[in-house]
């Protein structure tokens, strides 16, 4: 039974580490496709049939680059930056239920790589972590651009954090529980938690893209003023790392946001269909649901990179601080007055 | 009307420096508003036209490289007169007339021609003066694509009778198109 339980929980989790490096792969054609397609312009379209293989000749040109080492004190940590980002962007995936079960080979499967009773916060002491590649990236290049840059990640991922953990207390006084499992399982049918927490949601969803540094929260990467940011000294695939690593947080915290508020891997009718059609089929509907749903999301994070500017640092600053804080605060009375008047 | 008011495009908008409430200052309308705009986009037609697989269509008056016609027996039309080289605007146009031999007359149709014929591609702006000006409708600017070759060699770009003057097979294909009409 115990060498089964290790089987079963190595070969989903390295199904999720390919499902995680593809979706990353994609959204970066993806990317560049909805760009195009925003700005009236077609895309990449030479590489395979509508592009489709682009992700790989990207892969390949940034893998057959020369490995450049700047004049760096610390040859080690300039290694570490992209490791720790990559890795850090892979890791909270460990926490997410990606389903409820299936009924496989006579035992129930349970569709999460770990169901540990306090999921909320180890995804917030991973994205917390999350901000030391960039860190230690930009202060290893020896290079003052990539260190400003990641001086403005740091201080940015900071601020966002407190908003976004008030805007989760709130979900949390009212779900009565860290585990996400069982957030996904309370969400049943279209019980979904944005439902009762739009103004947390709409919180933690501007908190989402300034943690990935997306658009218009990506002011380490400014280009027009910090060269590339902590990206300036890295080039081959230690560059790609970097990419790569924004690309599959965004897909992990897409994956956040559909578990959280919009219902996880629950849809209408689930279950009926788990008792007409059986488990299986039922779950499997549901984790289609949830890839949809999280996919809506990525997309949502393109669809706004294409549509406004970056802010100013002032402005992200007093946005942190001065809008959602004081926000999520309110978010959190009015959400204990109406348990309170509730019970 | 004072210098403030006038507004000759009639979109003049004064700018305001007025302080945003706290619902301003959170963007999320503005930012409703660009995404309903960039949505639009995303199912508007695209205008690219993917070059090389497809071309654009060429415009009716389209004028390309040059060409020496050739008449229905296959003659050089081009009588060297030199009323395209005096029209020539860009001065792209030389010729050297001689007298056309008894042999010859299946080669040229006129009593004098051009034994040299160049036009400098160089000076070129390919405006048709010079086949409006030709009375023997010799020299016309076809619909070719395929526009002045590169060359890193400036006396390559003088092109001559062998390259100025209608292939024969070109010529008699016509001819078979006409007769089979």
């Amino acid at each position: 039974m115990e060498q089964t339980i290790v089987i079963e929980k190595g070969i989903f989790i390295v199904i999720i580490f390919a499902i995680t490096m593809l979706m990353a792969m994609y959204a970066t054609l993806a990317e560049r496709k909805i760009a195009a397609w925003l700005q009236d312009r077609i895309g990449p379209n030479r590489a395979g049939k509508g592009g489709i293989l682009q992700p790989l000749a990207d892969g390949l040109k940034l893998f057959a680059k020369e490995e450049f080492f700047p004049n760096t004190p610390n040859k080690f940590l300039f290694i570490a930056g992209p490791a720790i980002s990559m890795s850090t962007a892979l890791m909270t995936s460990a926490v997410i239920p990606w389903g409820d079960k299936l009924h496989l080979f006579g035992r129930d499967i349970i569709l999460q790589a770990t169901d540990i009773n306090v999921a909320m916060l180890f995804i917030f002491a991973v994205l917390s972590i999350g901000v030391y590649g960039i860190m230690i990236g930009g202060w290893a290049s020896n290079n003052k651009f990539s260190l400003m840059s990641a001086m403005r990640a740091a201080s940015q991922m900071i601020s966002y954090e407190v908003a976004m953990g008030l805007a989760i207390i709130a979900l949390v006084m009212m779900t009565g529980t860290l585990s996400l499992r069982e957030m996904a399982a309370q969400q049943s049918g279209m019980n979904w938690n944005v439902f009762y927490q739009p103004v947390g949601f709409l919180i933690f969803l501007v908190c989402s893209f300034a943690e990935t540094n997306r658009t218009p929260f990506d002011l380490a990467e400014c280009e027009a003023e910090l060269i590339g940011g902590y990206h300036t000294e890295y080039s081959s695939m230690k560059m790609g790392f970097y990419l790569f690593a924004e690309y599959a947080s965004m897909f992990i915290s897409s994956t956040i946001l559909a578990v959280l508020y919009f219902g996880a891997y629950n849809y209408p009718g689930m279950q009926w269909a788990e008792e007409n059609w059986g488990v299986n089929i039922a779950n499997i509907i549901g984790i289609v649901v949830l890839f949809a749903k999280l996919c809506f999301f990525i997309f949502f994070y393109m669809w706004v990179r294409w549509t406004i500017p970056r802010f100013r640092y002032d402005q992200l600053m007093r946005l942190g601080w001065q809008m959602l804080i004081p926000l999520a605060i309110a978010n959190i009375v009015v959400t204990g007055i109406v348990i309170l008047l509730t019970q | 009307m004072s210098i403030e008011t006038i507004s000759l495009s009639g979109r003049k908008k004064e700018v305001s420096n007025k302080k945003m409430s706290f619902w301003e200052s959170l963007y999320l309308v503005a930012i409703v508003k660009g995404l309903l705009i960039t949505i639009r986009h995303l199912f508007k037609r695209k205008v690219t036209i993917k070059y090389p697989d497809q071309t654009r269509e060429l415009s009716p008056v389209y004028r390309g490289q040059h060409m020496l016609m050739r008449d229905e027996e296959g003659r050089e039309r081009c009588t060297a007169c030199g009323l395209c080289a005096l029209s020539c605007p860009a001065e792209a146009i030389t010729m050297k007339a001689e007298e056309r031999k008894p042999e010859e007359k299946h080669l040229y149709r006129e009593e004098k021609y051009a034994s040299i014929y160049e036009i400098n591609m160089l000076r070129c702006i390919f405006c048709g003066l010079c086949e409006e000006a030709c009375p023997k409708q010799a020299i016309y600017l076809t619909k070719s694509r395929v526009m002045v070759k590169p060359s890193s060699d400036r006396e390559d770009f003088i092109y001559g009778k062998e390259k100025l003057v209608m292939p024969l097979d070109m010529a008699i294909k016509n001819t078979q198109m006409k007769t089979a009409n």
